[in-house]
């Protein structure tokens, strides 16, 4: 019998925890589902400086992954996600997400396909007996696959180049796009995806691999300001980039308490995903009762007065009258703007006269600021290079 | 090929009530049985006790056909010593036989009680389930009068009803009862084609729906159709055919089809196609969605909610022929003898079921058709429902074969020398009458009548009011509200809210 002494390591390690470990001079850790991940390694400044310059790794381990295969997985995911599954061809990856019997979101998430019969499919929670439930009447098996996969952000202008030096030709890889290589013992995927909204790659391999792979990144962008970064840059990216993360901007269906705080994809702008022509899926019925009589939430981008974030702030029409919330805010570094991600009801979400209630925390007291807001359209930042194929040389 | 508006799949009492009252607004209703008669579950029952009052009026069975042997048949319970206690009269209004004075009365305060109760909730059977999401559009005035009626019956029947509602058979029975015989009978009725024993908890509300059905005008009495219950599905396919019903037999539907998010038509074993705008389930709701429809074709939530429910049959069916009349220690043989020694006998009989085994000593109700119609060459034949029969054992031959012995054993010990006069023996588990009848597990009702299946939870909550989870689909089987038996009432509920829907 296997003893149970799980409780004496309540976060576990990533195969890259040698190296983030080494790494951290801040020994700035926070918990990303049940793993040890960094927050910061040792300037937020310069970590997210990076991310918009030279080029950055992130450890993307603690993501969880699926394995979906069998004959009908396109026909099983086509039922269960919102998008379209069978659309997506051999070697492409698509964001997507999925939504319960009343149209409420569970989670978002990339979806790999690897092969005709197999896909992955990466999210932010864990989703195991839903994808199995899911699965009753279709030829596929669902298998977690977290811990079988290591894998690394490889985000920046200068990640290509990182890519080029470390041996690996990635100059046809287009967006949304993956490829295979041969790497050490085993095998490296590389695909053109990311969360930061730049040039940017992420690379999957098995753990036994994980720090090979680190250490030839490493070398190959010595030269080319390559550093490790933790979360807190990358959600300041994430932001600029207008990318929503379950659990901070919506709160998953499954796990929310209150029916008022439940979500749709079209209260949370995701109505482009939607694919209302492939047939039937989960909740679709519910999401095309609410597209007709029109939803009563919506999300936004949000520009707002001032350079004090605006982490959860209320949000008012006219000063008066609460119609919202901002989900994720920062000070833009790229932009030299106070930028914002919001829920806010739908016949505010043209943004005429909304106001931001901010509390500024000055030498231990809050300072209330009423700043103005203004919706624009996300993404806040994207740059040409994140599209250009081959990639920039920089 | 005549072109038809709706289809229903399955000619039994609530496939055929269906059809019938929709045939009567207008509606060009086809109707397609697997077996090669129509009448469905009611071939499988003995008697008829919840036969709906609107049903029997609409479609004037008796002009199609029907004819009653007997509308208020007598119960032996049997002893093996020849000590019976008939029960006379609806729900024994009556009993003879060898009981204290004391029994007799408390016998008669329980049975008032109870036929009172479930006079209370009768009209339930008649209305859509109410449901409980907001606009849902329940018919608060028929609703409020169910409460009044409740609240009417006075303080202390009031709270009786509230404390017994959710309680067991066996402790209602045991606090007021002594004699093991009425005890057993009583207890055996109540569960009845359930999946639950006398002490199993909520066991009291399933045998307030049972005592709620009628016969000819009389609460709780039993009725036998001459030609038997199968003459009552014979006589309403010919009503629904006469009303312009279009009737085939020997068609078994493989799937619906569904395209574009809609329902239109179905398509048998063997590929033919028939198209219509509408199809109307008849067949268990389970076996509609996950066997008929698909769970492509529906919400992940709900296929495993349907996955879930709860379909488990603990009855069997058995058949004797027989050269000549048995004789059960002196007991009237065109009554309904018992077999149910005591409320623990009924609940020993349910505990091996439990885990998969047959039990010792099966309890059973058993009828004698040729005692009430003789059958040509002097032929005799006794059917009789057996309890508890496991509907998944480990090996179902082995299990049939036991389950056989064991109800031979219980019969010759109350009838001795009948195992002399068998000339062949024929039992169908729950796993047999699943596959002959269509029925998920082989539950009695279509899906357990336990009261978290109930009303609005009938056959799963959202799809309750019979109206389907996919455009064109109804559903209006004994898997929905009201529930089992031979009363056509899902049916005829189900066709009125069809006409609700325009």
């Amino acid at each position: 019998m296997t003893p149970l002494r799980h409780y004496e390591t309540p976060l576990l390690k990533t195969p890259f925890h040698p190296r983030t470990e080494a790494a951290n001079r801040l020994w700035s850790w926070g918990n990303w589902g049940g793993y040890t991940t960094a927050l910061s390694f040792d300037d937020l400044a310069m970590e997210h400086a990076a991310i918009r310059n030279t080029a950055t790794v992130y450890d993307l381990c603690p993501m969880v992954k699926y394995r979906v295969e069998g004959p009908e997985a396109a026909e099983y995911l086509n039922r269960l996600t919102i998008r379209n599954a069978a659309k997506l061809s051999v070697g492409g990856v698509q964001y997507t997400a999925w939504v319960n019997d009343a149209g409420h979101l569970l989670d978002d998430g990339t979806l790999f396909r690897l092969t005709e019969n197999r896909y992955r499919l990466c999210c932010q929670e864990r989703h195991l007996p839903w994808l199995l439930d899911s699965a009753h009447g279709f030829d596929v098996a669902i298998a977690e696959e977290t811990e079988e996969v290591a894998a690394l952000a490889l985000q920046g202008p200068t990640s290509a180049e990182v890519l080029r030096l470390a041996g690996f030709d990635i100059d046809g890889l287009k967006p949304f796009r993956l490829a295979e290589f041969a790497f050490g013992a085993g095998r490296l995927m590389i695909s053109r995806t990311g969360f930061t909204g730049d040039l940017g790659y992420e690379l999957w391999t098995t753990p036994d691999q994980a720090l090979a792979l680190w250490d030839r990144l490493f070398e190959a962008g010595r030269l080319h300001g390559l550093r490790p970064i933790g979360s807190e840059a990358l959600n300041i990216a994430r932001l600029e980039a207008g990318f929503i993360i379950t659990r901070y901007d919506f709160t998953p269906a499954d796990i929310c308490v209150r029916e008022d705080r439940l979500r749709s994809p079209v209260e949370m702008g995701m109505c482009w995903l939607i694919d209302w022509d492939k047939g039937h899926f989960t909740g679709k019925a519910a999401l095309s009762r609410q597209r007709d009589l029109g939803a009563e939430w919506s999300f936004v981008g949000l520009e707002i007065d001032g350079n004090i974030p605006a982490e959860g702030a209320i949000l008012y029409h006219d000063r008066k009258a609460e119609v919202g919330v901002v989900t994720g805010a920062c000070w833009s570094p790229v932009l030299k703007k106070n930028i914002a991600l919001a829920q806010i009801r739908t016949r505010h979400a043209t943004g005429a006269n909304i106001w931001a209630e901010i509390y500024a925390l000055r030498e231990l007291h809050y300072e209330k600021l009423m700043m103005r807001a203004r919706v624009v359209d996300r993404p806040f930042f994207t740059p040409a290079r994140r599209r250009a194929t081959p990639p920039g040389r920089f | 090929m005549p072109s038809f508006d709706t289809i229903i799949i399955g000619a039994g009492p609530n496939g055929l009530a269906a059809a019938h009252r929709l045939a009567t607004r207008g509606a060009k209703v086809l109707v397609l049985e697997a077996a090669e008669t129509p009448g469905g579950g009611a071939g499988l029952s003995h008697l008829s006790y919840n036969l709906d009052p609107r049903v029997e009026k609409a479609m004037n069975l008796s002009a199609h056909g029907l004819e009653w042997q007997a509308t208020n048949l007598a119960t032996t319970a049997l002893s093996p010593d020849g000590n019976h206690l008939r029960l006379e009269g609806p729900v024994g209004a009556r009993l003879s036989g060898d009981l204290s004075d004391a029994d007799r009365l408390a016998w008669e305060a329980l049975r008032a009680r109870l036929l009172r109760f479930a006079a209370v909730l009768a009209p339930l059977n008649q209305m859509p389930p109410p449901r409980i999401a907001k606009g849902a559009g329940n018919p608060m005035l028929r609703l409020g009068m169910i409460g009044l009626r409740a609240r009417m019956l006075g303080a202390a029947d009031f709270r009786e009803l509230g404390r017994i509602l959710l309680t067991n058979v066996h402790d209602l029975l045991d606090d007021e009862l002594s004699d093991p015989r009425l005890k057993g009978a009583l207890a055996f009725d109540a569960t009845l084609g359930g999946w639950l024993g006398p002490q199993t908890p909520n066991s009291v509300l399933p045998w307030l729906v049972r005592l709620s059905g009628q016969m000819a005008g009389l609460q709780g009495a039993l009725g036998l159709p001459k030609g038997g219950m199968a003459a009552l599905g014979t006589a309403m396919a010919r009503a629904a055919e006469a009303q312009g019903v279009t009737l085939r037999c020997a068609a078994r539907v493989a799937r619906i089809i569904v395209e574009g998010e809609r329902v239109h038509g179905v398509a048998l074993v063997g590929g033919e196609e028939l198209r219509a705008p509408r199809v109307v389930s008849s067949v268990a709701p389970k076996t509609t969605l996950l066997g008929l429809i698909g769970p492509r074709h529906l919400d992940a939530g709900l296929t495993t909610r349907a996955r879930h429910q709860k379909a488990r049959g603990g009855a069997a069916k058995l058949r004797l022929t027989l050269r000549g009349l048995p004789d059960f220690q002196g007991a009237n043989p065109q009554d309904r003898l018992l077999i149910a020694a005591s409320e623990h006998a009924v609940e020993a009989a349910f505990n091996p079921v439990k885990y998969g085994r047959t039990p010792d000593a099966p309890v059973m109700e058993i009828l004698l058709p040729t005692a009430h119609e003789p059958a040509l060459g002097g032929k005799h034949w006794l059917s009789a429902i057996v309890q508890f029969a496991p509907y998944a054992p480990p090996d179902p031959d082995a299990a049939r074969a036991e389950m056989l012995a064991a109800c031979r054993r219980q019969l010759e010990a109350h009838a001795p020398g009948i195992g002399a006069l068998a000339e062949s023996a024929e039992i169908l588990m729950p796993y047999d009458i699943e596959d002959r009848f269509g029925l998920p597990g082989g539950q009695w009702h279509a899906g357990e009548l336990s009261v978290e299946q109930m009303l609005f939870l009938r056959p799963l909550p959202g799809i309750a009011q019979y109206k389907g989870p996919v455009q064109g689909l109804w559903l209006a089987s004994a898997g929905c509200h009201p529930g089992g038996g031979v009363s056509g009432s899902a049916g005829w509920n189900a066709a009125l809210a069809m006409e609700a829907d325009g």
